[in-house]
């Protein structure tokens, strides 16, 4: 089989890193690029939305499942395998193959996305579940708490810190793959890595991936914040 | 959708091969080289109280760059060869590989090292012969979970020309041709489950003092 995928890509004739830097620094900062339909602004407001709803879907599957599991400690396996099978699944894959027998539509995105989102929520929602002490949940029926009460007002807050590094972890990893989307011709900051690695303008690919990076990272703080403010009371909480 | 055509099948099993090795010869060096940076940065870590936070926090970060964008970052220095491909996988894998190392060291009774020191023991020889090993299972954790991602994410760098299986998704993409697709897929899932199962015989051959207790912790 011979070689497949984009044409082999070449060094930038002749470009040190540093002129390679301030070309990038150029594409970065100039009006120019972050304005219009293909601009910066645009292909980054794309991005955040294909990534956060993909999250919200996640989270809304795999929170109940990620609940009940951890309530019932009943089908453990199944969190468990759940994990493994969704590291092990490649998005890549899934992406070529949800847009081969849909066509050409947001499906094939979202699809991998919230394939991906899911297990890493409902693998860290049943560990903080699994985390609570039972001696307070044994507390909490004794007192003639119903399972549903013990779940909301015992298991769920104590749960919590790890719930929401679940849905962290889950964003980060959609928001850097979300990428996936330009491959199949929508639009996201992906877009300037396919462009630029089909036009061979690395200054481009280089840009692109600098920037799904940074809002990667600023997302992660910001929820990292969130996370803080949320357990401030809490001394020895989250991770 | 367009049924699997199953002659498919029979005619590539070279290639289906040939990739599967090419996907090997990626992900397995990813590892290796991932284990070989972060043992050290880990025992650093653990030691040294006040880097600990500062290579935790950077292999967090490093985790939250989109491993596409590794490849395409490597491409200025490493140009289009296997070892873009390879080292942004190692990098991929450090920030599973660190955590857990540390965790298992920190999960280390402080009698135990202690028991080894008053003996005599030099510290590198306690960390060898009595830490290191009894860290063992937490570490086998990161590495199977790490050893999983390598081989899931390798795919990805077909779009460098490096993929491995995932040449079967570009090509099947490219010709709208579901077949190699999904052996692409289903390669790489088994491919996945196989190297895991790997290493658990690994850990169950190196841990012989743990094989009567129940479950080592950590999966």
């Amino acid at each position: 089989m011979h070689a497949l995928g984009p044409a082999p890509y070449e060094r930038q004739g002749g470009l040190t890193v540093l002129e390679l830097l301030s070309h990038l620094a150029h594409w970065l900062t100039s009006p120019a690029q972050w304005s219009g339909s293909g601009g910066i602004a645009v292909r980054l407001l794309e991005h955040l939305r294909y990534s956060l709803l993909a999250t919200f879907v996640g989270a809304v599957l795999a929170l109940p499942l990620g609940l009940l599991i951890g309530h019932t400690r009943r089908f453990a396996f199944l969190a468990i395998n759940l994990a493994g099978f969704g590291r092990a699944l490649p998005t890549v894959g899934l992406v070529t193959l949800v847009f081969l027998a849909g066509g050409l539509s947001m499906w094939p995105v979202y699809v991998s996305l919230v394939a991906l989102a899911v297990p890493v929520i409902v693998t860290n929602t049943y560990a903080g579940m699994t985390a609570v002490d039972p001696d307070v949940t044994d507390a909490a029926r004794g007192v003639g708490m119903t399972g549903l009460q013990v779940l909301w007002q015992i298991e769920l807050p104590l749960a919590l810190p790890l719930v929401m590094t679940g849905l962290r972890l889950a964003l980060i990893q959609v928001v850097s793959t979300a990428t996936i989307a330009a491959y199949v011709s929508f639009g996201g900051l992906g877009r300037y890595i396919f462009d630029g690695l089909a036009q061979r303008d690395l200054v481009q690919v280089l840009g692109g991936a600098v920037l799904v990076a940074v809002l990667a990272v600023l997302l992660d703080l910001v929820l990292a914040a969130v996370q803080r403010s949320l357990f401030r009371h809490r001394p020895a909480a989250a991770r | 959708m367009t049924a699997i055509d199953w002659g498919w099948f029979p005619d590539h099993l070279g290639d289906m091969a040939s990739l599967t090795l090419e996907h090997l010869s990626i992900a397995v060096p990813a590892v290796l080289l991932g284990l070989l940076i972060a043992l050290p940065l880990a025992v650093v870590a653990h030691r040294v109280r006040m880097l600990r936070g500062l290579i935790l926090g950077a292999s967090n970060v490093l985790f939250t760059i989109p491993s596409l964008a590794f490849f395409v970052l490597l491409l200025p220095v490493t140009g289009l060869t296997r070892s873009t491909a390879v080292t942004g996988l190692t990098i991929y894998t450090l920030v599973v590989l660190i955590r857990n190392t540390v965790e298992g060291l920190d999960s280390v009774p402080s009698r135990a090292r202690e028991a080894s020191l008053a003996m005599g023991s030099r510290p590198l020889r306690t960390l060898l012969t009595v830490e290191l090993p009894l860290a063992l299972p937490v570490i086998m954790a990161g590495v199977r979970v790490a050893t999983v991602m390598a081989i899931s994410l390798v795919s990805v760098a077909s779009y460098i020309g490096y993929g491995g299986l995932g040449q079967l998704f570009t090509d099947g993409f490219q010709r709208s041709y579901t077949t190699p697709v999904i052996a692409g897929v289903l390669l790489t899932l088994l491919l996945a489950l196989l190297a895991d199962a790997v290493l658990v015989a690994v850990q169950y051959l190196c841990t012989p003092w743990a094989r009567h207790r129940t479950n080592a912790k950590g999966a």
